[in-house]
């Protein structure tokens, strides 16, 4: 067996080679693993967004590569903090936010609360339920917006059959005033299932001793709700609004196929903004320094937040 | 039977699976209706009041995959007897087939981009969460935060740069450029997900192996990867599945080559007008694999959707 001339060369080799033949040190193999990953957010993530922050400060436009670039100090962030379209912006898209993380948590904790009573066949309706959330938002975007159709869509035909309008003149998409909700309408029902499935496992994560000591007690079910159930499941809760809180903020894709951002900028949230900005007037140093407001808004909420977070879950 | 105190009575679970049932039934009515129109005619998907019983016809699938030219009688009859049974159908309305739509060519796209980027991110997440969870690294935890960190930006704030660079690189609407694009935005979540799921394989199993005389590259891939083969599958259809569903980047960066279907499908285009049943024939083809997927995940639904911060 120990004949052939590989495994002669392997007891001659002198033990410290054979070890670094054989293996590396963990410090060197934990370098080489880790470092590929590290490189390559540098190199997408990173690089870019320093990039952005240096455009910021200057004139640059994409599409006049031989201008002269001027360093033009805080005159972007200027301009757009003054620019009352911005605010406009803004309002919608805190208008969008706002309700759909009000309507989704509502709808989610309660499905949640219902599911946790443990029906027949509970498993089946929930992966059913989950079904919208995992489906491309631009191609559900862009099919809601056949629901909503005056005349031949569906969600216009049942809301008329309901309310007794006239299908040809009612549209959520063209009206103003109903267009910001046509957004958070289908965003809700896409979303929803994710607070329900965190919701859910935060009710699920209450041990029934609690409950039986509980009802020994003699508490009621509405006292049992307020004290033990939403107190609990509350670090769940607050989780499931962080993580919508971060994915409305950067809303594009179900709301661009939707709306498109009008009628007028009525659902023009700032990432369509900004992507007009950038990509259609192509004025990439003035949406540079937008594009780093947006960024310094979302992570410095987010800090904010997850600090609340961790002192809610240290209760 | 269960004489529990805390189990719900009969009476509440009856109530509690009425409500959610209906809710599932509402929701999932207009994914039927995605389903249903693909199937309609053009008369019927745009019918008033909607009709939901209707005779079933492929036109919508014909006309996704195929580029029609609107024929005169004259060049019908030039045109012979139609050939195929698709052919027929087109027949029917007066055009011609005059070659295939470009609707195959982006889902294919869409396949390559989502497996490559899944492929090269499972590959770089699992070393990287073996390594974030069994070694000492230092700054381990701000690591962490900052691969997660990366994944708060919006898309459209590091576009421009990203297009500035690839336009660089030549990599704007190339496969390689998406690939690399989508691998990095989804670095966080595979290396996140995964290092959780290595965290729970006792670390008693390596060190046997490792006394046993494997080295540690030996103990990685004979022991470690087959415990977390699991957790290793499902993190991939999450990379998966947000790799296909990624529109932002897919619209601004990619416009012929390399373009995925997302950006495509909402701009099918009939003859007269916009063609629903070829747009909701579409959508059909590209959404069901991920309703599939969504039902092989379930078990793993929760913790993929939150990063691993929720393992149930």
């Amino acid at each position: 067996m120990n004949n052939s001339p590989i495994d002669r060369l392997v007891q001659n080799t002198p033990g410290g080679m054979a070890k670094r033949i054989r293996g590396l040190s963990d410090r060197t193999i934990a370098w080489i693993f880790v470092a590929p990953t590290i490189f390559l957010l540098l190199a997408v993530n990173i690089f870019p967004l320093i990039w952005t922050i240096r455009l910021s400060f200057t004139n640059f436009r994409v599409n006049r590569p031989n201008n002269d670039v001027d360093w033009v100090g805080l005159k972007n962030y200027q301009r757009i903090l003054s620019d009352p379209d911005i605010w406009n912006t803004m309002q919608a898209t805190a208008h969008f936010l706002f309700w759909t993380i009000t309507l989704q948590v509502l709808i989610g904790f309660f499905l949640a609360f219902l599911i946790n009573k443990k029906f027949k066949g509970n498993d089946m309706w929930t992966t059913i339920i989950v079904f919208p959330m995992m489906l491309s938002p631009a191609v559900v975007g862009n099919f809601w917006t056949f629901l909503y159709q005056p005349q031949i869509g569906l969600f216009n035909y049942v809301v008329t059959f309901f309310t007794g309008g006239d299908p040809a003149s009612f549209s959520m998409i063209g009206d103003p005033n109903l267009a910001p909700w046509a957004i958070v309408i289908a965003d809700t029902w896409m979303w929803t299932p994710f607070v329900m499935l965190i919701c859910l496992a935060g009710l699920r994560s209450i041990p029934d001793s609690i409950y039986e000591a509980a009802e020994c007690d003699r508490a009621s079910k509405w006292r049992q709700f307020w004290t033990l159930t939403l107190p609990m499941a509350l670090p769940f809760l607050m989780l499931a609004i962080l993580f919508r809180g971060i994915e409305n903020f950067k809303m594009f894709d179900l709301v661009v196929q939707l709306t498109g951002g009008g009628p007028g900028n009525t659902t023009t949230l700032t990432s369509i903004d900004l992507k007009r900005e950038a990509f259609e007037k192509w004025r990439t140093g003035y949406s540079s320094a937008y594009a780093v407001i947006l960024f310094v808004t979302v992570f410095g909420l987010a800090s904010i937040y997850v600090k609340a977070l961790n002192k809610v879950k240290e209760r | 039977m269960n004489f529990s105190v805390i189990e719900p009575s009969r009476h509440t679970k009856w109530f509690a699976g009425v409500l959610v049932v209906s809710y599932a039934v509402i929701t999932i009515i207009p994914l039927l209706w995605i389903i249903a129109t693909g199937f309609k005619s053009p008369t019927d998907s745009i019918a008033y009041p909607p009709v939901v019983v209707f005779e079933p016809t492929l036109e919508g699938y014909v006309n996704l995959f195929t580029e029609r030219t609107r024929a005169t009688d004259q060049m019908l009859k030039e045109a012979g007897k139609p050939e195929t049974w698709y052919d027929q159908i087109t027949r029917e309305r007066g055009t011609i087939i005059s070659r295939p739509s470009k609707y195959g060519q982006r889902f294919l796209n869409s396949v390559i981009i989502g497996f490559g980027s899944t492929a090269l991110c499972m590959i770089l997440g699992t070393a990287a969460a073996y390594a974030f969870s069994r070694f000492k690294i230092p700054l381990k935890d701000d690591l962490l935060f900052f691969i997660l960190s990366t994944r708060m930006m919006p898309p459209i704030a590091v576009a421009i740069p990203i297009f500035l660079m690839f336009r660089n690189l030549g990599l704007n609407d190339t496969h390689l450029g998406m690939i690399l694009l989508y691998t990095a935005v989804n670095l966080s979540l595979s290396v996140w997900l995964l290092k959780g799921f290595i965290d729970e394989i006792p670390i008693e199993y390596e060190e046997a192996a490792l006394i046993d005389g494997y080295t540690r590259f030996q103990a990685f891939y004979k022991v470690v990867l087959p415990q977390a083969a699991t957790g290793i599958a499902s993190t991939a259809i999450f990379c998966l599945i947000f790799a296909w569903n990624e529109y932002a980047f897919a619209v601004l960066l990619t416009s012929g080559t390399a373009q995925t279907a997302p950006p495509f499908i909402p701009n099918i285009i009939g003859t007269s007008g916009k063609d629903w049943p070829a747009v909701a024939a579409g959508a059909t083809v590209f959404l069901l694999p991920v309703m599939i997927f969504t039902i092989m995940l379930r078990k793993h639904l929760l913790r993929g959707i939150t990063f691993g911060a929720v393992r149930k």
